[in-house]
């Protein structure tokens, strides 16, 4: 999953520390795996060096100085395409496209579009592979079934997500 | 018809089931020698779609035209024989006649159409062996396995040449290898003939197979990029 720049779109929402971004991030994808802090603060120094994000004021309440991000709008441009693009039809592709749907809820950007996209990517790369499983020898048709099953298992998750987005928009936005 | 009309032409069809709207304004033209996958959750209006398409039902308003032909311009009687003579029909469980064997099966359309016996089972054999069951072809229907009736219930859709095909579910019985099989056999013939494949699915590894793929949703097509 592309982790910063599921960052830099929790940024969008409203401008956060470093420490406020990892608990959002780990509230809403964080359940397999927490990130690290060093790894949050390593995309903020790298957002802002690519003039993605910018510091939008220092806070030293009794304790260390704390920079509170906020997005640019070429960190917009950024979220914007991200989402917009399906991803590569590999079977891995799932987690990233959660947090892409989450994140178009979360931003009022169209989810059903994200999802309707990705079904196309996902039919597109079935249909090749189905082609080549035609004139495949028996080794390959095991690899080749494979991933056409596991594409099979997105597509279904993606129908899934498409009937609960109503719901899921609704939890989105109360939270 | 003219080369350049399309093998099926829709234009604005709703059709309504009591205050039920299942078809609701769909425009669609389908090329001769293409194959369509027509996909949608339960409910969504394909299967009516489908039996529109094929004069089963004639719509409440708008227009289907089948190899040039408006279908609500013919009685029941002529539909029927238009149906019988230019498309073939697969269903999810192949609705083959338990107690004939599969090669009296496959010829009855080609008997229904006027031709003898011996021709019947001639072809009938060819379009059995395309896909691979003529070693059984003398089993009762009742009496082979689900691959092997479903492969004769295709052969039986295509024995008589069809211009257009249309399928419902038509592996929906299967497990995947064999319905893998059969889409392949059903897609090779239909392509050797020209014929345009509409295959109402709700499988994804079903709609692998075809060309094109369309999504209705509450009684419309989903407007959506070709892949």
């Amino acid at each position: 999953m592309s982790t910063s720049t599921t960052l830099l779109a929790l940024l969008e929402a409203e401008p956060a520390h470093g420490y406020t971004l990892k608990h959002r991030y780990d509230e809403r994808f964080g359940y397999a795996r927490p990130l690290a802090f060093g790894q949050v603060y390593a995309a903020l120094s790298s957002f802002e060096r690519k003039g993605l994000a910018e510091v939008d004021g220092v806070e030293s309440a009794g304790g260390p100085q704390r920079r509170r991000y906020r997005i640019t709008p070429a960190g917009t441009t950024v979220v914007e395409s991200w989402i917009a693009q399906s991803e590569p039809a590999t079977s891995y592709s799932a987690s990233t496209l959660f947090a892409k749907v989450s994140i178009a809820l979360i931003s009022g950007r169209p989810a059903a579009e994200v999802l309707a996209t990705q079904r196309v990517t996902h039919l597109g790369r079935m249909r090749d592979l189905t082609k080549e499983r035609r004139r495949a020898a028996a080794a390959e048709l095991l690899a080749i079934t494979f991933e056409l099953n596991h594409l099979d298992a997105d597509l279904k998750w993606i129908d899934e997500a498409g009937r609960r987005l109503d719901e899921v928009g609704r939890e989105v936005a109360r939270a | 018809m003219p080369e350049d009309e399309p093998a099926v032409r829709v234009r604005d069809v709703r059709l309504s089931y009591g205050d039920t709207v299942a078809v609701d304004g769909v425009d669609l033209t389908l090329a001769a020698g293409e194959s369509i996958a027509l996909m949608g959750p339960s409910g969504s209006g394909k299967s009516s779609l489908l039996h529109c398409l094929a004069g089963v039902l004639l719509p409440d308003s708008g227009e289907v035209s089948v190899l040039g032909r408006r279908l609500a311009d013919s009685s029941e009687a002529q539909r029927s024989a238009f149906r019988l003579a230019r498309m073939g029909m697969v269903f999810q469980f192949g609705n083959l006649i338990p107690e004939l064997t599969l090669l009296e099966n496959v010829m009855l359309p080609v008997q229904l159409l006027g031709s003898r016996a011996r021709e019947a089972a001639t072809r009938a054999h060819e379009v059995l062996e395309a896909l691979e069951t003529d070693h059984v072809s003398h089993r009762r229907a009742g009496a082979v396995s689900g691959g092997q009736a479903q492969r004769a219930a295709v052969a039986r859709a295509l024995v008589h040449r069809p211009s257009v095909v249309f399928a419902d579910e038509p592996t929906g019985a299967l497990d995947s290898v064999n319905a893998d099989r059969v889409l392949d056999a059903m897609l090779a013939l239909t392509a050797d003939l020209g014929s345009v494949v509409l295959i109402v699915t709700h499988e994804n590894r079903v709609a692998a197979h075809c060309e094109r793929l369309l999504t209705m949703q509450d009684g419309r097509l989903a407007v959506s990029p070709v892949p």
